[in-house]
C-alpha cells in the first residue's frame, strides 16, 4: 500500500503530509511532482495545503492545469483514493472532481484556529475509523474556505451523504458561531457522488501529535488505511 | 589608477546640488571625487548615494556596535554575514535575525510589512539555513488616532499575507498602541532558521574568474532610493509622495527561492550568496566583493528586466524583491541552473570575479560606474556623532491625568486594564498568521515564548521578541536592560535556557545630539545584560530617523531572544492546571507604576523608574530554569503589561477555566511574615499593577512549595505564598478584588476585534 502526495510549486504542507503519513502513521509514502504524467503505484493520492502557483488567480485555478491532473482523474475515475486538503480541496474542485467551489472566508480575512468537526457520514472511505456525530479536533488555516454550492446541489449532496464533515461547536451542535468561515452549511468537507475523492478545508496532517496538539486528524488517516486493506483484500 | 566611467544617454549633469538631492553632505561629495579622482557619473552618484545611507552603512552606529558581546562557545557566525548562527548541538545551527521595515510599512502598510518578512526570510536561507519559524514586533499609534486601524490592519494582513503564502509559520510577537509613534510606526521581523553546520553559506566572494549568477524575479522600478531617500531620513508632509519607493512582494516566487536555493546549497556548487535587498544588486554585488577581498564586475545588458529601458542607474538602485546574487565556479553553473530551472526561476550569468578590487559595472557596451570596492563598504564614512542627554532628562511617562487617584477601586482598574489594547489578547492579530505549517509548532502565539521542537532530537527552540519603549523614554540604558531581561525570562518561563539574541535599535534622527545619546545609552544596556545573561548578540538591525517633523519615537531597542530546551515534552506552560495548586509568586525586586499601562492609563506621579540589575534577572532565570527541571512547577507566567492583578488573571484563562483566590494584606504583600522569606512591604498600588522587574506567577503542588520558596529565597529573590487555584471561575485578590473570570475574558478577548467594530 502506497501514498503519493503531490508538490506543486508553492505547495508548503506537502512536506507536512508526507512526515505525518511516513512517521506517524508509518506508511509508505512518495513525493509526486507537479510535472509527473505518471502517478506510479500508488493507492492514494493526497492533495497538500499551499498556494499553488501563489493562488494569484482563483484558489487552485492554475494548479488544476498541470500534467499531474490528467493522471489524478483518470485514477479518480477508476475509482482511486484521492483527498484534497485545503488548497487540495480547492485544486478538487477546480478540476471538477469535486461539486462546489471555495470563496474568500466570511471575516474576509485569513483564519488560524482549531475547529470543532462533526462527522455527518461515518460510511466512507475517509472517515470509517469514526463514529457518525463525533466531533473531530482539527486545525483550520485558510483564508478562502467559504464553501458554497448551489441550494439544489447541496440538497442532493446532502441526501446522497456527501457532506462528511461539518463546523460545529465543541459539544457538536451546528451554530453559525462556530462556522469560522461562513460555509453554506456550515459545510467543511466534501466527497463526490462515488465517495473516492474527498476535499476538506481543515488539516488532518496537522493534528497526528499530541505535542503538537492532538490526534484527531488521525482517524481521518487510519480510515483511508483501513479502506485500502479491505480492498487489496477483496481484490485478492 | 582611477578607473573610469562615462556618463549614460540622458543623464543629468553631476554636481553638489546633485549629491544633495540624494541625500550626500557636501563633505561626502567631496570624499566621492577624492576617491575617484574625477567627478562621478549619474550612475556612481546614485551608487554612492545609497552605499553610503545610514541604512547600507550604519555610519552613525558602527562604533558603538562594536561593544555588543557577539562572542560565546555556541556562536557559529556572528555579526557581519546576512544573519548571526549559534550551534544548538546534533549537528545543527539556529541562524536568526531581525530588521526593521517600519517606513515602508506606515506608507504602505501591507506592502510594507509584507516586504518586511520577505527579506528577512531572505537573510536566513542566504545562509542555507531553511526558514522554520517568524516573529513580529509591532508598535502602532494611539488606537483611537484616524490612521490606526488602516495600519494595523493592513501590517498584519501584508505579515500574514506573505509569511502564510512561503510556508512560514509565525510563532509569537508583540504589538504595542501608543500615541508616540502616531506618525512612525514599527515593524520589526525576525526570523529563525536550521542548518547543518557543515552547509552554512556565506556571502564572501572568492575565487578570480568565478561567475556571478543573477537568480529570481526580473528588475522593475520598484523600491529605488528605498534605503537611502525613505529608510534614512525622517518623514515630513511630503513623505506620502515617497509611496513609489515602497517595494511589492510576491511570496510565490520567494517560495520558489527558498525550495531552490537550499536544493542547490545540498550540491556545495555555491561559493557565495546574498540576497539583493536594500539597495538591491549594488548592495549584494560590492558587498560580497568586499567580504572575500576582490573584485566584481557585472554587465547590466545581461539583468533580466520587467520592461525595456530602465538606465543603469534603475537597475542598479532597484530593490525589487525576490532576487539573489550567486558566486559559483565556472564549471558547476550548469549545474545550478538546471535546479533553478526546475523551480521556474531566472538563473543568469552576469558577471565574474576579478582581481583588481574594483567594483565595475558595464552597460550598452561601456562602463558605466568604476569604483573601488571598498569605498562602497568598508570604506564607507564612519561618524562619531554629537551625543548628549536631553535637558532636562526625561522624567516621567506619558500621563493622561496629572493626579493619581488617592486609592482607585482596584477592581475597576483591572477591567480597564484587562481592556486595554495593550493588555487585551491578541488573537484578533495571530489567528490571520499560520503558526502550524512546518508541524514544529508546540506552543504558539497566544502564550508567551514560542516553542519549536526540533525534528530528529528530543529538544526544542524557544523564542521571543520583547520591547520596552515606556522605560526606554524613561531611561534608555535601563530600559534596554528591560527589554533584554524581559525576553529572556519569557523564554525561560517556557522551559528554555536562554542562549543568544539578535537585536533590532528603533530610534529618531541620529544627526541630534539627545537621539545619539539615547541610541549610545540603549546600545550599553544591551551590552550589559547580554554579558550578564551570557546570551551574545548574533545579528541586528539599526533603524534611526523614525521621526515625523521633528518628533521622534521612544527609544525602542527590539530584542529577539532564542532559547534552547533539552527536552521539548519537560516544557512549561502559563496556564494554571489544577485546582487546589498553590500560587507562587516570585519577584526579582519591587515594580514601579512608571512607564506602566497604569500609569499610562491612570497617571504614574511621581513614580520612577529604578535601577534593574541584569545579574539578579540572570539570579532568577536560572532558579526558575533549575526548578522546572527539578518538576517542581505546574504553570509559571511572566508578568507583563498591566501588573500582577492582570498576570493572575490572564493564568486563568487556559483551556480548563479555573479561578484564583489571593491573600493580600491591607499594606501590601508582605514579605517580612513569619514564613515569607525575604522582602519589604509595598503599597497596594504597587503590587497589584507595577512593572518593570520580573515577577512570576507559579502554580504548584503543595509539596513543591516548601523547595520552591527554599531556592528563590537562597537565590535572594523575593517569593510569596500568594494563594490557591480554585475550581470555581473567580479571581478574588483580598478583599478589594472579586471577578468573574469569564467576564474578565471576554473584555479580554473583545478588546481588538470591539474597537475595530468586527464583534
Amino acid at each position: 500500500m502506497k501514498w503519493g502526495v503531490v508538490s506543486f510549486p508553492g505547495s508548503l504542507d506537502d512536506r507536512d503530509a508526507l512526515g505525518a503519513l511516513r512517521d506517524v502513521m508509518e506508511q509508505d509514502a512518495v513525493a509526486l511532482w507537479h510535472r509527473d504524467e505518471s502517478l506510479g503505484a500508488v493507492d492514494c493520492v493526497v492533495l497538500p495545503g499551499g498556494f499553488s502557483y501563489g493562488d494569484y488567480l482563483r484558489c487552485g485555478a492554475i494548479a488544476r492545469f498541470a500534467p499531474i491532473m490528467k493522471s489524478i482523474a483518470r485514477f479518480a475515475a477508476d475509482g482511486g483514493l484521492v483527498m484534497g486538503i485545503c488548497n487540495g480541496f480547492q485544486i478538487l474542485c477546480e478540476a471538477h472532481l469535486l461539486p462546489g467551489a471555495l470563496t474568500r472566508n466570511r471575516s474576509l480575512s485569513f483564519i488560524c484556529e482549531t475547529a470543532s468537526l462533526r462527522v455527518e457520514n461515518a460510511a466512507t472511505p475517509f472517515t470509517r475509523a469514526a463514529r457518525k456525530g463525533q466531533i473531530l479536533r482539527i486545525p483550520i488555516k485558510h483564508g478562502e474556505g467559504l464553501y458554497v454550492a448551489p441550494d439544489d446541489e447541496l440538497d442532493r449532496m446532502e441526501r446522497r451523504g456527501q457532506v462528511i464533515l461539518r463546523y460545529a461547536s465543541a459539544d457538536g451542535e451546528s451554530a453559525d458561531a462556530a462556522n469560522p468561515n461562513g460555509s453554506m452549511r456550515s459545510i467543511a468537507g466534501v466527497a463526490n457522488e462515488t465517495f473516492n475523492v474527498f476535499g476538506l478545508m481543515p488539516h488532518p496532517e496537522h493534528a497526528v501529535e499530541k505535542i503538537l496538539g492532538g490526534e484527531d486528524g488521525r482517524i481521518i488517516f487510519q480510515s483511508i488505511i483501513r479502506s485500502l486493506h479491505s480492498s487489496q483484500a477483496s481484490a485478492v | 589608477m582611477s578607473g573610469g566611467a562615462v556618463a549614460m544617454p540622458g543623464d543629468p549633469v553631476v554636481g553638489p546640488e546633485q549629491a544633495a538631492s540624494h541625500g550626500l553632505s557636501p563633505d561626502e561629495y567631496a570624499a566621492i571625487r577624492r576617491i575617484l579622482g574625477r567627478t562621478p557619473t549619474f550612475t556612481e552618484l546614485g551608487v554612492f548615494s545609497v552605499m553610503w545611507s545610514e541604512h547600507c552603512s550604519y555610519k552613525s552606529s558602527r562604533r558603538h556596535l562594536k561593544m555588543l558581546p557577539s562572542r560565546g562557545e555556541r556562536v557559529a557566525q556572528g555579526p557581519g554575514e546576512n544573519a548571526g548562527a549559534l550551534d544548538i548541538g546534533d549537528g545543527l545551527l539556529a541562524v536568526f535575525k531581525i530588521e526593521s521595515h517600519n517606513h515602508p510599512s506606515f506608507l504602505e502598510p501591507y506592502q510594507g510589512a509584507a516586504t518586511g518578512v520577505g527579506g528577512i526570510l531572505r537573510d536566513i536561507f542566504t545562509m542555507g539555513a531553511r526558514p522554520i519559524a517568524s516573529m513580529n514586533s509591532l508598535k502602532f499609534g494611539a488606537f483611537d488616532h484616524p490612521r490606526t486601524p488602516w495600519l494595523l490592519g493592513g501590517v498584519v494582513a501584508g505579515i500574514g499575507g506573505y509569511g502564510n503564502c512561503v510556508g512560514v509559520p509565525t510563532v509569537a510577537g508583540e504589538v504595542m498602541f501608543d500615541a508616540a509613534y502616531d506618525g512612525n510606526i514599527l515593524v520589526n521581523a525576525f526570523c529563525l532558521g536550521l542548518v547543518r553546520r557543515d552547509e552554512l553559506l556565506s556571502a564572501r566572494a572568492h575565487g578570480v574568474g568565478n561567475v556571478v549568477l543573477y537568480v529570481g524575479s526580473a528588475t522593475g522600478r520598484d523600491g529605488i532610493h528605498g534605503a537611502s531617500l525613505l529608510a534614512s531620513a525622517e518623514f515630513d508632509a511630503e513623505s506620502q509622495a515617497k509611496r513609489p519607493t515602497v517595494q511589492v512582494g510576491d511570496p510565490f516566487t520567494e517560495k520558489l527561492l527558498i525550495e531552490a536555493c537550499l536544493e542547490a546549497a545540498h550540491t556545495g556548487a555555491i561559493v557565495a550568496i546574498q540576497d539583493m535587498g536594500a539597495a538591491g544588486l549594488t548592495s549584494s554585488s560590492s558587498e560580497m566583493a568586499s567580504r572575500g577581498g576582490v573584485g566584481i564586475e557585472i554587465d547590466l545588458d545581461r539583468v533580466p528586466l520587467r520592461e525595456p529601458g530602465l538606465t543603469p542607474y534603475e537597475i542598479l538602485l532597484s530593490e525589487s524583491q525576490e532576487r539573489m546574487l550567486l558566486v559559483a565556479e565556472p564549471d558547476r553553473v550548469a549545474e545550478l541552473a538546471s535546479i533553478f530551472g526546475k523551480w521556474d526561476l531566472h538563473s543568469v550569468e552576469i558577471g565574474r570575479i576579478t582581481d583588481n578590487g574594483r567594483w565595475r559595472v558595464r552597460a550598452g557596451g561601456k562602463i558605466a560606474a568604476d569604483i573601488p570596492v571598498g569605498a562602497l563598504t568598508e570604506d564607507a564614512p564612519m561618524y562619531d556623532r554629537p551625543a548628549a542627554p536631553p535637558d532636562p532628562v526625561p522624567a516621567a511617562t506619558v500621563v493622561k491625568s496629572a493626579a493619581t487617584p488617592e486609592w482607585p477601586d482596584p477592581a475597576a482598574v483591572l477591567r480597564r486594564l484587562i481592556a486595554s489594547p495593550n493588555v487585551g489578547s491578541r488573537r484578533w492579530v495571530y489567528r490571520q498568521y499560520d503558526s502550524l505549517v512546518q508541524s514544529n509548532t508546540v506552543t504558539g502565539p497566544g502564550g508567551g515564548a514560542a516553542v519549536l521542537r526540533i525534528k530528529g532530537t528530543r529538544r526544542g527552540l524557544v523564542m521571543k521578541v520583547d520591547s520596552n519603549p515606556r522605560a526606554c523614554a524613561l531611561d534608555p540604558y535601563f530600559g534596554a536592560i528591560a527589554a533584554v531581561c524581559e525576553s529572556a525570562v519569557n523564554v525561560a518561563c517556557a522551559g528554555g535556557t536562554p542562549i543568544g539574541l539578535t537585536n533590532c535599535l528603533n530610534y529618531g534622527n541620529p544627526e541630534r545630539p539627545a537621539i545619539m545619546w539615547q541610541f549610545i545609552r540603549g546600545v550599553e544596556g544591551i551590552r550589559d545584560a547580554a554579558i550578564a545573561l551570557k546570551t551574545p548578540v548574533v545579528s541586528g538591525n539599526v533603524s534611526f530617523y523614525n521621526e515625523t517633523e521633528g518628533r521622534a519615537i521612544p527609544p525602542t531597542p527590539t530584542i529577539a531572544m532564542v532559547g534552547l530546551i533539552e527536552d521539548v515534552e519537560a516544557r512549561i506552560g502559563p496556564f494554571f492546571q489544577q485546582a487546589g495548586d498553590a500560587i507562587v509568586i516570585v519577584r526579582s525586586a519591587r515594580p514601579s507604576i512608571a512607564a506602566s499601562e497604569y500609569g499610562a492609563l491612570f497617571g504614574a506621579g511621581a513614580a520612577s523608574l529604578r535601577p534593574i540589575d541584569p545579574a539578579r534577572e540572570k539570579l532568577l532565570i536560572d532558579t526558575l530554569i533549575g526548578a522546572s527541571g527539578a518538576g517542581l512547577i505546574r504553570s509559571v507566567h511572566d508578568v507583563a503589561e498591566g501588573g500582577l492583578a492582570v498576570g493572575i488573571a490572564e493564568s486563568c484563562f487556559g483551556e480548563v477555566k479555573l479561578g484564583a483566590a489571593i491573600e493580600l494584606p491591607s499594606d501590601g504583600l508582605d514579605a517580612n511574615g513569619p514564613d515569607h522569606g525575604i522582602g519589604h512591604k509595598l503599597d497596594q498600588l504597587t503590587d497589584l499593577f507595577g512593572e518593570g522587574r520580573s515577577t512570576l506567577v507559579i502554580s504548584a503542588p503543595d509539596r513543591s512549595v516548601g523547595p520552591l520558596r527554599a531556592r528563590f529565597a537562597a537565590a535572594g529573590l523575593e517569593v510569596f505564598l500568594a494563594g490557591r487555584v480554585i475550581a470555581e471561575p473567580r479571581l478574588i485578590i483580598g478583599s478589594v478584588i472579586d471577578e468573574d473570570l469569564s467576564g474578565l475574558e471576554e473584555l479580554y478577548e473583545r478588546v481588538i476585534p470591539g474597537r475595530l467594530g468586527q464583534l
